[in-house]
């Protein structure tokens, strides 16, 4: 340190004259507006930043922009501390608290550095063969060690207290960047009347031209022509992250993220999906580093980096620089630097001496050609650089304090890639440009076209385009920059220098050269398989300045060009997205909706503890003060065995079907016939899928000759509407139907139990509730308290029960005039686990037993089917395997000892053995055999085993519970209860 | 995420739809035996390429819509009603 200000007098885009003031590890810094985290720091001098990923080794700042390897911190604190965030494009703001990250017991001095252990731990390949022996090693010793070895910042452990907001955008024109070739786009493209909108991950516009005070003028007023068009939407701090189908793209938007207060309303972040009719990405390129030893050494940056901290943030990132160079472009920084006060600059070009190094030298510049750097002499900040003269032994050592790198620009593909447009290989830049894509253009550095003005005129081209093929006409000329000063942008090719020591490809993974080698040694040799043995390129920056360097490696030890050999697959997400931005109000309760039944409110008021059945809210029972869940759940069921209950079963799934066809139409969904349905008749009803299991079942009701009324089960009602739709409109267009949900409109409740009659009779009105009048699956119109009512006499509990339907509305009305109607007959409200209990002793199928795996003949169904005529799973329910004799069927179980617990899942199996012979389905305590556990099940041989006894296995909790096989049927198999 | 053109809706979001399979398949008839409806339900060609298949605009006019889509690209070469014959690109 020499004691001067890192900081120079004028210049850039940082406000100087306010102060913002931070704090990184612990120490107060201060900055200016316009700032991000790493110009700030290197203003304050700042140069050590963190640890790697598995070695530990000191790091600094490597560049200025999204494709930073190194600079990753955790910022905020708390339940708002986000880990691995790039301080290069990080903005500061009051108060913002930034700590190092992967460091122990200090940045400085990190013990994991000083013994190497992660060295020795971490090799290529690791996870593939270090810890396969002994396995259980791998969970109590080598997993913790590696965790704490390696790892980058440490993720909040509290609930996220911000929100975020999900949004979508449509646009004739999306320009992906605001760079000379995204500005000019997007304002020929607005210019010519295209909805535009112009996305740019960084807070100022302008991209490299935010580097260049000659065009400072040319951005200021491409800027105020863009801002003045309607029809172009600026998004600043905006990453575009992903490529999707169909000219689909997502973004992300830092809302508040740069900002000390953030009023309440305003969502942290905004996850953008946008849908454009053509897309320009001018994503511009990153430069590449270059594979010599300790080519990660804080003080080593990319050559654009450093030339960036001084004219866009007014920072001398070092006083004595070396520039190693492979192009002339990277000339720039060292004219830039010495402009702004850097004691020397010594260029170290890669090529002969040329006419870019007899300019430099007419400069008064040293530079160094056919010459490369072998080494850096330093270790938390740099000294000296080590320097060669091609095809020689031995080195210079140059004094330094700042190394800069350029190994060339390679075109930010990552959009292009996602996309599939096939990448073309560019000779003159040695990188991938993207070739040719439907309704999608790269311009300017994005495609290889690099200066200020060629890029501005490759975006201005691209944007006319773009516009014209939405249908736009040609808009108006606007003035461009000249391309005179643009720099040569041919490179000699330069990965890697040959010389002892760590020669880094991927900075953020710690994956060196010498890792490239090894994994093609043990033969993965593909760059996909490389990739994946060695995680180049498989960090958070996706290997943006190292990825094609470890390609070429590869390239070299293969003895291919490195065009043939390729690159990894670039993926969504360009860069990391915030997780609670994907996830943005899908949380919570708002994570799923919530269907509430119309008589919901009653329910709460009357103290019911809910369940949820898929989206739906439904009492699971109402516990009277005192009592546990099952005095609650046994004293419901005894009523509706003994006196009368009453069940909101709103939820079932209800659809009225009409039309001509409509019997047939049902006779071929169903097993059963419905087409013979008297008027005024329910019919109970089995649905196959076509692969012949049972899909759903239900009542249905003939209305009318030409109307049904269709109940399904509470969980298949939108899967059994789907699959009307197929059948109805893709296999017999030709019949006449037309059916729609209802289960919104209709609120229904069973009346249940042997006093169903005396409860029914009092509160209906206009209807004969004799076995003549209504007799067992009779369907008749009558009124409740003045409201239209829909008597069934169906029953799912066993009882004598009648299902009263009312138009939605009229719910809490016709629910509150059968209570007290009932009052007499101690009618008691009933939930879901009574209902359960209920139908599981009359032997009744429900989901549990409707599992998708059951055919109609396992459940004892079968004789339902008809005997004629097309149905759906009629032909493959006759496969061999479902109609085996051996498949087990339904039977009854009860526990021996009436007192034990059978549970529900349970194996059936004989005393000692392990073969399972079927299972158990459905378990609950009966009223009807005095509280004793009984339940449901599949067994094999099941109907020959009823009487015999079997042992119900649950080997999670070690149980096992000696059950005697007996008919599902456990009251009423005669079924004169319903009919009474 | 592709873009479907509804026949009675217009451009829609996937999101609205949900796939439904293999539009080339038809229903055999009746007594056309076990193997028939075997191929019916469970084969399948699994094409490189074009493709026909059906949409369902679940969360829209829940329609099917019969989609020719190529299954490397996603590109969509023609939507229809579920009665249409659409035409097929060669390759």
């Amino acid at each position: 340190m020499t004691g001067r200000a890192f900081r120079i007098a004028g210049g850039g885009h940082i406000d100087r004259s306010r102060t913002v003031r931070f704090r990184f590890d612990g120490k107060e810094h201060s900055g200016h507006p316009g700032d991000t985290l790493a110009s700030a720091l290197l203003a304050a001098g700042v140069r050590l930043v963190g640890r790697s990923f598995k070695y530990h080794r000191p790091r600094g700042i490597y560049s200025a922009g999204p494709e930073e390897p190194n600079a990753l911190v955790e910022i905020g604190t708390g339940a708002r501390r986000t880990p691995n965030t790039r301080m290069t494009t990080a903005e500061i703001h009051d108060g913002l608290v930034a700590e190092s990250q992967n460091r122990w017991p200090s940045l400085r001095f990190d013990a994991m550095a000083a013994t190497s252990v992660a060295a020795r731990l971490l090799p290529a390949g690791f996870y593939y063969k270090t810890f396969m022996w002994p396995a259980s090693f791998w969970e109590k010793v080598y997993e913790p060690m590696i965790r704490r070895a390696a790892g980058l910042g440490r993720a909040a452990t509290e609930p996220d207290p911000d929100h975020y907001e999900a949004a979508h955008a449509h646009c004739d024109v999306l320009v992906v960047g605001a760079g000379a070739a995204g500005l000019a786009a997007a304002r020929a493209a607005g210019e010519a009347g295209a909805r535009v909108l112009l996305a740019e991950q960084d807070f100022l516009l302008g991209g490299g031209l935010l580097l260049e005070p000659a065009h400072e003028a040319w951005r200021g007023e491409t800027l105020a022509a863009i801002i003045a068009l309607p029809n172009v939407t600026v998004m600043p701090r905006t990453t575009v992250f992903g490529y999707y189908d169909h000219n689909m793209l997502g973004a992300l938007e830092r809302v508040t993220d740069h900002l000390a207060t953030a009023p309440d309303h305003v969502p942290r972040q905004r996850s953008w999906t946008i849908r454009a009719r053509e897309v320009v990405l001018a994503t511009g390129a990153d430069e590449r580093l270059v594979a010599f030893p300790d080519n990660d050494r804080p003080g080593v940056m990319l050559a654009g980096a450093a030339r960036a901290y001084v004219a866009r943030f007014g920072v001398v990132p070092g006083r004595r620089v070396v520039l190693f160079t492979n192009n002339d472009a990277a000339y720039a920084t060292a004219d830039t630097l010495l402009a702004a006060g850097a004691d020397s600059a010594t260029i170290v070009d890669f090529r002969p001496f040329g006419t870019a190094a007899a300019a430099a030298r007419a400069r008064g510049i040293e530079v160094l050609p056919g010459s490369e750097v072998i080494g850096v002499d330093g270790g938390t900040s740099l000294y000296a650089v080590q320097v060669r003269r091609r095809g020689t032994w031995g080195s210079t050592q140059v004094p330094a304090d700042l190394l800069c790198v350029s190994g060339g620009y390679s075109p930010a593909v990552h959009l292009a890639s996602q996309a599939r447009t096939p990448l073309a290989w560019d000779a003159r830049i040695a990188a991938f440009v993207p070739g040719e894509a439907a309704r999608q253009r790269s311009a300017g550095g994005a495609r290889g076209v690099f200066g200020i003005g060629a890029a501005a005129h490759d975006g201005a081209a691209a944007g006319r385009a773009a516009a014209i093929a939405t249908g736009c006409r040609v808009g108006s000329e606007f003035v461009l920059p000249g391309r005179n000063g643009d720099a040569d942008p041919t490179v000699m090719p330069c990965w890697e220098i040959a010389a002892p020591g760590k020669a880094f490809v991927d900075l953020q993974n710690d994956v060196t050269a010498a890792d490239i080698r090894l994994a093609r040694q043990e033969g993965y040799e593909h760059i996909e398989h490389a990739k994946r043995y060695t995680t180049h390129t498989m960090a958070t920056d996706q290997g943006k300045i190292g990825g094609l360097v470890g390609a070429a490696v590869l390239a070299e030890a293969r003895g291919l060009p490195v065009e043939q050999v390729g690159i990894p697959t670039y993926r969504p997400y360009v860069t990391p997205v915030t997780w609670g931005a994907v996830a943005a109000h899908h949380v919570g309760k708002a994570f799923a909706p919530i269907r509430r039944t119309m008589l919901h409110d009653w329910h709460v008021r009357n103290g019911a503890d809910f369940m949820e059945a898929g989206l739906w809210l439904r009492p699971g029972f109402y516990p009277q003060k005192g009592e546990s869940p099952w005095d609650s759940v046994l004293r419901e069921a005894r009523a509706v065995r003994r006196a009368v209950g009453i069940c909101d079963v709103s939820t079932l799934g209800k659809i009225d079907v009409q039309g001509k066809d409509a019997g047939v139409f049902l006779d071929r969904l169903y097993m059963n016939t419905f087409s013979t349905l008297a008027i005024g008749k329910a019919r109970y009803g089995i649905m196959l899928r076509e692969d012949g299991m049972v899909f759903d079942d239900g009542t249905t009701t003939r209305l009318a000759e030409d109307h049904f009324f269709v109940t399904t089960t509470t969980a298949n009602a939108a899967r059994v509407m789907e699959h009307m739709d197929l059948y109805a409109q893709t296999v017999w267009p030709d019949l006449d139907v037309q059916y729609c949900s209802v289960t919104d409109q209709w609120a229904s409740m069973s009346i249940a139990g042997p006093k169903a009659r005396s409860t029914v009779a009092r509160a209906v009105a206009g209807l004969d509730l004799s076995n003549e009048g209504l007799p067992f699956m009779g369907v008749a119109d009558a009124t409740v308290a003045g409201c239209p009512v829909r008597v069934f006499r169906i029953s799912f509990s066993g009882e004598l029960a009648y299902e009263i339907a009312t138009p939605a509305g009229y719910a809490l009305a016709v629910w509150e005039a059968v209570l007290a109607a009932g009052r007499a007959d101690g009618i008691v409200p009933y939930g879901v686990e009574a209902l359960g209990l209920l139908r599981i002793e009359k032997g009744h199928v429900a989901g549990s037993e409707l599992n998708g795996h059951t055919t109609a003949r396992d459940l004892g169904l079968d004789r339902m089917a008809k005997k004629r005529g097309d149905f759906v799973g009629r032909v493959l329910a006759e496969r061999p395997g479902l109609v085996d004799p051996g498949r087990p069927t339904f039977v009854g179980i009860r526990s021996v000892d009436p007192k034990r617990q059978v549970r529900q899942g349970a194996h059936l199996v004989e005393p000692g053995s392990f073969k399972s012979l079927g299972w158990v389905s459905s378990v609950t305590r009966s009223v009807e055999l005095g509280d004793a556990w009984i339940g449901l099940a599949l067994l094999t041989d099941g109907k020959a085993r009823i009487g015999s006894r079997l042992v119900a296995a649950f080997p999670l909790k070690d149980e096992a519970v000696e059950v005697e096989i007996v008919s599902p049927h456990f009251i009423d198999p005669e079924n004169a209860r319903v009919r009474a | 995420m592709h873009l479907i053109d509804c026949p009675w809706c217009g451009p829609r979001d996937e999101a609205e739809f949900a796939y439904r399979g293999d539009a080339t398949v038809t229903r055999p008839a009746p007594d056309a035996g076990i193997d028939a409806f075997y191929d019916y339900v469970f084969t399948r060609a699994n094409p490189r390429g074009w493709h026909v298949e059906w949409w369902h605009h679940a969360a829209g006019c829940r329609q099917h819509v019969k989609v020719v889509r190529h299954t490397m690209t996603h590109a969509i070469a023609a939507t229809g009603r579920a009665t249409d014959i659409l035409e097929v690109p060669a390759a």
